[in-house]
């Protein structure tokens, strides 16, 4: 059973979608989706998020 | 206007302040909040703002708060840190295209401390995972180098 915008349903019942694709940041993103007809019911997605980096510049005293 | 991946300019100042506390346990709370496509949330950002941060079924202004189990260390000259955990929202239905994260620090007047981007998405009665790098010199969310 999944969670739906129609309430819990039988997953089984439902057709499934799943995908893969990189973000802008290159980090991985998977999405997988339950339609019941035409009707999107269900949609989750897991996102690897990419880190930021800052620089620390020391100036040299008298350089 | 478009969100933009970026440590905010202000956290850099803050951390000569001191005014941030990122230990474990004892140190401050930090949340994630999600904006929408159509945000601008960078660099520039300063604090936590509810304008343009999505809304919809089961998530609350403001985000989620992120589990922090592990205290900022070094990796050979590089300070980093990561959160301990994925940050989920759970059973969330998003209709309006996000594509960013902010982290901030909510026990410190919400000061801005990072914007992540991913690319647009919109959830539907289902969970947004937002999994962790790995916590190292290359990787981790947050580095000082």
């Amino acid at each position: 059973m999944i969670t739906t915008t129609k309430g819990l349903m039988d997953e089984t019942l439902l057709r499934k979608k799943e995908g893969s694709e990189t973000t802008d940041q290159g980090g991985l993103l998977n999405w997988v989706e339950y339609w019941d007809g035409e009707d999107l019911v269900h949609r989750s997605v897991e996102i690897v998020l990419t880190g930021v980096e800052m620089q620390i510049i020391g100036e040299t005293l008298g350089g | 206007m478009a969100n933009t991946q970026a440590i905010c300019t202000s956290f850099k100042g803050e951390i000569l302040k001191a005014n941030h506390d990122l230990t474990t346990s004892t140190g401050d709370t930090i949340k994630a909040a999600l904006y929408l496509a159509s945000a601008t949330v960078n660099a520039s950002t300063t604090a936590y703002s509810s304008t343009n941060e999505v809304s919809g079924t089961n998530y609350t202004a403001g985000g989620v708060t992120v589990t922090n189990g592990t205290s900022p260390s070094t990796s050979g000259t590089t300070a980093i840190w990561t959160p301990s955990a994925s940050i989920v929202y759970t059973t969330v239905t998003l209709t309006t295209a996000f594509d960013a994260v902010l982290l901030y620090n909510s026990s410190k007047s919400n000061k801005a401390i990072s914007v992540h981007t991913f690319g647009s998405q919109t959830i539907t009665a289902g969970t947004l995972t937002l999994t962790m790098p790995a916590n190292d010199s290359s990787n981790a969310l947050i580095r000082i180098a």
